[in-house]
């Protein structure tokens, strides 16, 4: 349908409309209108991502000054691929209106493991394997050796690129993965660097969190961007997660000894290079001396990663005279090094600043900060000189390079902690935690470069809390619920079992037998009255082990299998994947399956259980986050001290958030239905209440928070009973779906302008 | 004497019997044997009454053929041709050819019938108990038992044996018991071991390398039962004692090798959800800790892989089965409910351009994205469709089967009668019927009317249940189950709406069940409450009140056809 939001006109790829989708857009429009940042809260499957496109698209056609680009940001590479196919619907419905194919391009970056062509390569299952073969296929080094000598193998598909792919552009049109590889393969040019090369001038770009946020990708990927673009996070509700992991580093013992293993390697390459061919070092003294925005000009294919600091910080200077020289570099490196070993051999925790960490430096080792802050670019310019033909091998090396920059760039929102033990084991394992405190030191100069950024999720509540800790004042701040004509959540508080006892996963009690044996209990009652699937949370992989096994001991797990196929999470991502091709399997069969999770594992993450693949999901306790810490600890103070944000404010936010996460995985439009049980009597209290988002919340009445195992079975049975009647198409019409008509009447607009919650 | 009408298949002379020289032939029905100058048939065998026959070996100067009867007697022909042993031998042979063909015939007529009667009762001890409960009591003779529609289609279905699936917890039921001196002792039934075998093959493999050869069928299953593998508590050791040791090994390779050879569904490829930083060291996941927790995690990882063997195994069947009820035709339990078998599960291409990935990956994206309310065209071309290959089946419950055989006395199918009634209210026909309440106010009321709604408040369901004893409750079922086969006869003997079905038998069917029922409630029903009357006070009233009450209903309706039909004549 074509609707007008706001006076645009929005072409929109479906018949009907759900009314959220269109407040949606409206608010979307203001912010857009309004050159500012947004957060948006709408409940999974309603729509989001087409609501969203939909809307920008139209948004770019009508005013092409104002808006030139739109980045996509999402998480997942199942989500990448879902946007790429909304936006294909789209465009479609575009073409079938107008005629013509919009000028528009839209296309897709993802890492060389997924667009490579190149048949030996590509072969390769890991990313890190696959970049270090391109890279020794395509450096400029390389490349120039080839010219002289025929049997050095480089890749045809970029040199094919190279020579014809920067002169032609993108024909218009929407191309994902599968869609750039053809294209590719059909030129013989190479789908990456062409990818990398269009997305420069692509009106829409779609890629994951890493390639805007995280400064040591973005700097090679996304440094040309346009900057009056709108940046969409989708999925967002743990972006300040991804800012804060983009600029941590944790060096283990491991690390250590890969690195002077890399060091020893690059000493014995300088010592030959130095017999062979000393003009090459020469040559590179000279350009050090230059400065480092020499290195800038170095091609594309050379720099797979870029310094770790953000880009304002980086200094624009010459490199400082002691570690010009390439064998003194790799002394001043090697001390660096000893210095960290020294550091992982001490026997208690250790917490400090950078700034503690720098002035020890100097005092021990004579580090000085400036030649610090230098290191990750001087090992780049030093790799490329010696012309490592895998730099995958110097990993390591790379990072302890990282660790020195970041710590000699920033002196606030970071802590260095050392731990000579495990969490939770007294093994010996020593780790130095360089840790980023605080998420909205990556996330500023986003914020501060493009025109928009919206955050958006189905997650997102309480909706203050992100302005706080990414630090932005966002122009649009809504949360929209979901208008259904039936009941099609069922969300309950499971408060205690049937003999009473009080459940709850707090850390008095979560060993406690009854406990256990209750929520077992709740399991198999469910699972007894639930069809096909059944998902289940716990609080960490640990509690799941032990539960697990004391199920086991109770009996429990033998009466879950008499009903239901058992899977459950484990470890090993691999096996966890095979699980759940096989949990789909039974729950497509008819036998039904039970799968045990974690929140805050993959699978809560990414997997969604739509329809059948899960009528019910219980969350076991509250999934805070392991606060013994050291690090969350750090965190907390910081954003106590710097943002007035309540340790337990803050706490009970990540944990409603995760929960809300998981029992969200169930629900997938209008026409799907599930159970949400939260079984954990510190659910009902107002403070964890008040924080489920709002859509779970407005189902959540006072009558469901405080059942037995055995109310609560009940209410299920007459639930499913009722969602089990046939749902047509009449019963949603004019409630939560509307037709053009319905939607341009003056009561429905009325509607719609309240139902938007804003703060 | 002979019998004229018989067909006398081989006569063979100079056969011995009992030291008299005769001729034995064979025939249609019997091997018959005269001696020589009589006319009266000295030995007869009906072949139904043989058991099998011997012959004696090829050396032996005696050329003799034994056939045993079912009774265990026994009788012996010495073939005695002049001719030679070669002549004698070849006689034999002819009468032994002819007698293996004809046995097997007549074997089956007689003793297939009795013989799936029992097995049906000791299959299904709800069978037994109604046999019990009707015929043994004398409330109905045996024949009529077994005509019964529920019995029919119990011998019908049974002619074609579904595979079953295997149960999720076959392990978990197999219950240990005390003997009462510290040892525990394992009930195995032959359906438990074929599910084990069935879900591990590795143990069927086991099974068949050591039995009987190196320990016998106990000692292998108290193995078993010993074994890690049973336990999966237990952490399997390394020692090679352990019989089932590498079973647990093989188990892993299977899996692992089906891991390998499964492309992962594109929404739940967790390695490739997110794409890694490149360059940078991944977390040292391999650094598996060996803690006390890890025992945990080997049960873990061996309840994952119980149920994908679980799983495997009941999709095995399903596609053997699948196609071997395809070949059969005349099989009408068929049931294709539409399922595809492979579901998201197809093997790696070998290449990574091979065509069909894109395109089911393209497919799994479009399912996930796909709004069925926002598009207005419901694309109902793509959805799968059930396949009956009995539609009355599905339409009108197995009952009907019943009908169906019965139609060679020309009973018009009662399928026609429904797809008019279906076609009336499609095209919005009015019907002689009552208006009805609809859907959704039928499902509130069942709601309501369920424990835990509006009107069960005052009402616990759970509590009859607690309050009647186990034994009591059994009994009752039984009742009713009994009860239930002789009302539901009863009231298929009344004539049916729309079929005009007046056979001159259904009036002596519908006494006789009329009757059956009445002796039910003497010799079962009115003791039962009697002993009730004395056991369980309170309630004993309660408890047979719904089953009086559907017998009155049913004599009082007999009452009312009967005085109809008296009118009519």
């Amino acid at each position: 349908m074509k609707l007008t939001v706001d006076g645009l006109l929005v072409y929109f790829p479906y018949d009907y409309i759900y009314p959220e989708q269109y407040a949606y857009m409206l608010e979307l429009k203001r912010a857009l209108d309004a050159k500012g940042h947004g957060l948006l809260e709408m409940p999974s499957g309603t729509g989001k991502t087409i609501s969203l496109l939909s809307l920008i698209v139209a948004y770019m056609i009508h005013n092409p000054h104002h808006v030139r680009k739109l980045i996509y940001c999402s998480r997942t590479v199942p989500e990448i691929e879902k946007v790429l196919e909304e936006l294909k619907n789209l465009i479609k419905y575009y073409e079938k209106c107008q005629g013509e194919t919009p000028n528009i391009t839209g296309l897709v970056l993802s890492s060389r493991k997924n667009l490579c062509i190149h048949p030996d390569v590509s072969r390769e299952r890991e990313g890190k394997l696959v970049d270090g073969k391109c890279h020794s296929l395509t450096a400029s080094y390389i490349r120039e050796r080839h010219e002289m000598d025929d049997s050095i193998p480089i890749c045809q598909f970029y040199e094919g690129f190279n020579r014809e792919g920067k002169e032609s552009m993108l024909p218009y049109g929407v191309y994902t993965m599968d869609d750039l590889k053809q294209y590719g393969a059909d030129r013989n040019w190479c789908p990456y660097f062409l990818s990398r090369f269009a997305i420069i001038h692509a009106e829409i770009v779609v890629y994951s969190y890493h390639y805007l946020l995280d400064p040591k990708i973005a700097e090679v990927v996304s440094k040309e961007l346009n900057k009056e673009a709108v940046v969409v996070f989708d999925e967002a509700h743990n972006i300040d997660n991804v800012c804060i992991d983009s600029l941590s580093v944790k060096i283990t013992r491991r690390t250590i000894d890969k690195s002077t293993q890399a060091l020893q390697t690059l000493e014995k390459a300088v010592a030959e290079l130095k017999q062979e061919d000393a003009s090459r070092l020469t040559a590179e003294y000279e350009q050090m001396v230059e400065g480092l925005r020499e290195a800038a000009v170095a091609r594309d294919t050379d720099l797979i990663l870029a310094n770790p600091i953000l880009p304002d910080e980086v200094l624009d200077e010459v490199v400082p005279g002691n570690i010009r020289n390439a064998e003194h570099f790799l002394g001043f490196l090697k001390r660096f090094i000893e210095y960290l070993k020294m550091r992982l051999r001490t026997q208690h925790v250790v917490q400090e600043s950078p700034a503690g960490l720098l002035k020890d430096l100097s005092a021990r080792v004579c580090l000085e900060r400036k030649p610090l802050r230098f290191c990750a670019a001087r090992l780049q310019a030093l790799l490329r000189t010696l012309q490592v033909a895998d730099p995958a091998a110097f990993g390591a090396l790379t990072l302890v390079a990282h660790l020195a920059t970041l710590a000699a760039t920033y002196t606030r929102g970071f802590v260095v902690i050392v731990e000579p033990y495990d969490d939770r084991h007294t093994l010996s394992n020593p780790v130095l935690h360089f840790s980023c405190m605080d998420s909205s030191i990556a996330m500023r100069p986003v914020f501060a470069r493009f025109q928009s950024v919206i955050i958006t999720s189905g997650t997102l509540s309480p909706l203050d809390m992100y302005p706080k800790i990414l630090d932005f004042n966002p122009v649009i701040m809504s949360s929209f619920t979901m208008t259904l004509a039936r009941p099609c959540i069922l969300p309950m508080i499971v408060s205690k079992g049937s003999d009473q006892v009080a459940i709850s996963s707090k850390y008095e009690s979560r060993e406690d037998v009854a406990v256990i044996r209750n929520y077992g209990q709740l399991l198999v009652e469910i699972s007894s009255c639930v069809p096909d699937g059944v998902v289940c949370f716990f609080t960490s992989y640990m509690y799941l082990e032990s539960v697990v096994g004391a199920w086991y001991d109770q009996g429990v797990v033998a009466s879950l299998q008499r009903h239901k196929l058992l899977f459950i999470e484990t470890q090993d991502s691999a096996e966890t994947s095979f699980a759940l091709i096989n949990y789909i399997k039974a729950c497509e069969s008819g036998r039904g399956g039970v799968l045990l999770s974690v929140a805050r594992g993959k699978v809560s993450e990414g997997v969604d259980f739509d329809h059948h693949l899960g009528r019910a999901v219980l969350m076991f306790g509250i999934p805070y986050v392991f606060t013994q810490s050291r690090i969350l600890k750090a965190r907390l103070d910081y954003l106590r001290d710097q943002f007035q944000i309540r340790e337990n404010d803050f706490l009970t936010f990540d944990a409603m958030r995760h929960a809300a996460q998981c029992v969200g995985r169930v629900l997938r439009g209008k026409t799907d239905y599930g159970i949400m049980i939260f079984a954990d009597k510190r659910f009902s209290r107002a403070d964890k209440r008040s924080k489920l988002p709002r859509w779970i919340q407005e189902h959540l009445r006072d009558s469901l928070c405080n059942l037995s195992t055995e109310e609560a079975v009940q209410i299920s049975k007459r639930w499913l009973r009722q969602m089990a009647q046939p749902f047509t198409r009449e019963d949603q019409l004019g409630v939560s779906l509307l037709t053009l008509q319905q939607l341009q009447s003056q009561e429905q607009q009325d509607k719609i302008e309240k139902q938007v919650i804003q703060k | 004497m002979t019998t004229s009408s018989e067909d006398v298949l081989l006569s063979v002379g100079h056969v011995r019997y009992k030291k008299g020289d005769g001729t034995l032939y064979v025939m249609n029905q019997r091997l018959a044997w005269m001696m020589e100058n009589r006319d009266t048939v000295a030995v007869s065998h009906k072949y139904a009454d043989i058991k099998t026959q011997k012959i004696s070996p090829a050396g032996k100067p005696k050329v003799q053929l034994q056939v045993v009867l079912h009774d265990g007697t026994c009788s012996t022909f010495h073939f005695v041709n002049p001719a030679g042993a070669d002549a004698q031998a070849k006689d034999r042979d002819q009468v032994k050819m002819l007698l293996q063909n004809l046995l097997p015939k007549f074997k089956r007529q007689i003793d297939g019938e009795l013989e799936m009667k029992s097995r049906l009762l000791s299959l299904h001890p709800t069978l037994k108990h109604l046999y019990e409960d009707l015929v043994i009591s004398k409330v109905i003779n045996s024949e009529e038992y077994w005509n019964t529609p529920t019995l029919k289609h119990y011998t019908e279905s049974t002619n074609m044996k579904q595979e079953a699936g295997v149960s999720g917890a076959f392990l978990a039921d197999i219950q240990p018991q005390t003997d009462g001196c510290n040892g525990l002792k394992y009930n195995l039934t032959q359906d438990i071991i074929d599910a084990i075998f069935k879900t591990y093959p590795a143990v069927r493999k086991k099974h068949v390398d050591y039995v009987p050869n190196k320990m016998t069928e106990a000692e292998f299953w108290t193995k078993f039962f010993q074994s890690h593998y049973f336990h999966r508590d237990r952490i399997a050791s390394s020692s090679s004692k352990d019989l089932f040791g590498e079973c647990a090994k093989m188990d892993d390779q299977a899996i692992a090798s089906a891991m390998k050879h499964t492309t992962l569904d594109l929404t739940v490829d967790l390695p490739q959800f997110t794409e890694p930083v490149p360059l940078l060291p991944e977390e040292d996941s391999g650094e598996k800790e060996k803690d006390g927790t890890s025992i945990h995690r080997s049960m873990i990882k061996r309840f994952n892989q119980h149920s994908i063997m679980v799983l495997k195994a009941s999709h095995k069947t399903n596609s053997s089965s699948s196609s071997n009820s395809s070949s059969k035709t005349t099989n009408n339990n068929k049931v294709e409910n539409g399922m595809k078998e492979t579901n998201g599960v197809e093997k790696r291409p070998t290449t990574d351009k091979d065509p069909a990935e894109p395109v089911d990956k393209k497919r799994r994206i479009m399912e996930k994205l796909h709004y069925e309310d926002l598009d207005s065209i419901n694309s109902g071309q793509d959805a799968q469709e059930l396949k009956l290959s009995k539609v009355e089946r599905y339409l009108l419950g197995p009952a009907s089967q019943v009908s169906q055989s019965s139609t060679s006395t020309n009973n018009p199918p009662p399928l026609s009668a429904l797809a008019s009634v279906c076609q009336a209210w499609s095209s919005g026909q009015q019907c002689q019927r009552p208006v009805r309440v609809s859907a959704a106010a039928a499902v509130g009321a069942l709601g309501e009317l369920s424990p835990g709604g509006a009107l069960m408040r005052q009402h616990h369901a759970a509590c009859m249940a607690q309050l009647v004893p186990q034994d009591v409750k059994s009994e009752l079922n039984r009742l009713y189950l009994s009860g239930g086969e002789l009302l539901r006869e009863l009231w298929r003997c009344f004539p049916q709406p729309g079929a005009s079905n007046d056979s001159e038998d259904t009036p002596a069917r519908a006494e006789k069940f009329y009757e059956a029922l009445l002796r039910f409630r003497n010799v079962k029903l009115r003791p039962f409450e009697e002993k009730m009357l004395r056991d369980l006070t309170p309630l004993a009233t309660s408890l047979t009140r719904h089953m009086n009450q559907m017998i009155d209903t049913a004599c009082a309706k007999y009452a009312l056809w009967q005085q109809r039909q008296a009118k009519l004549r």
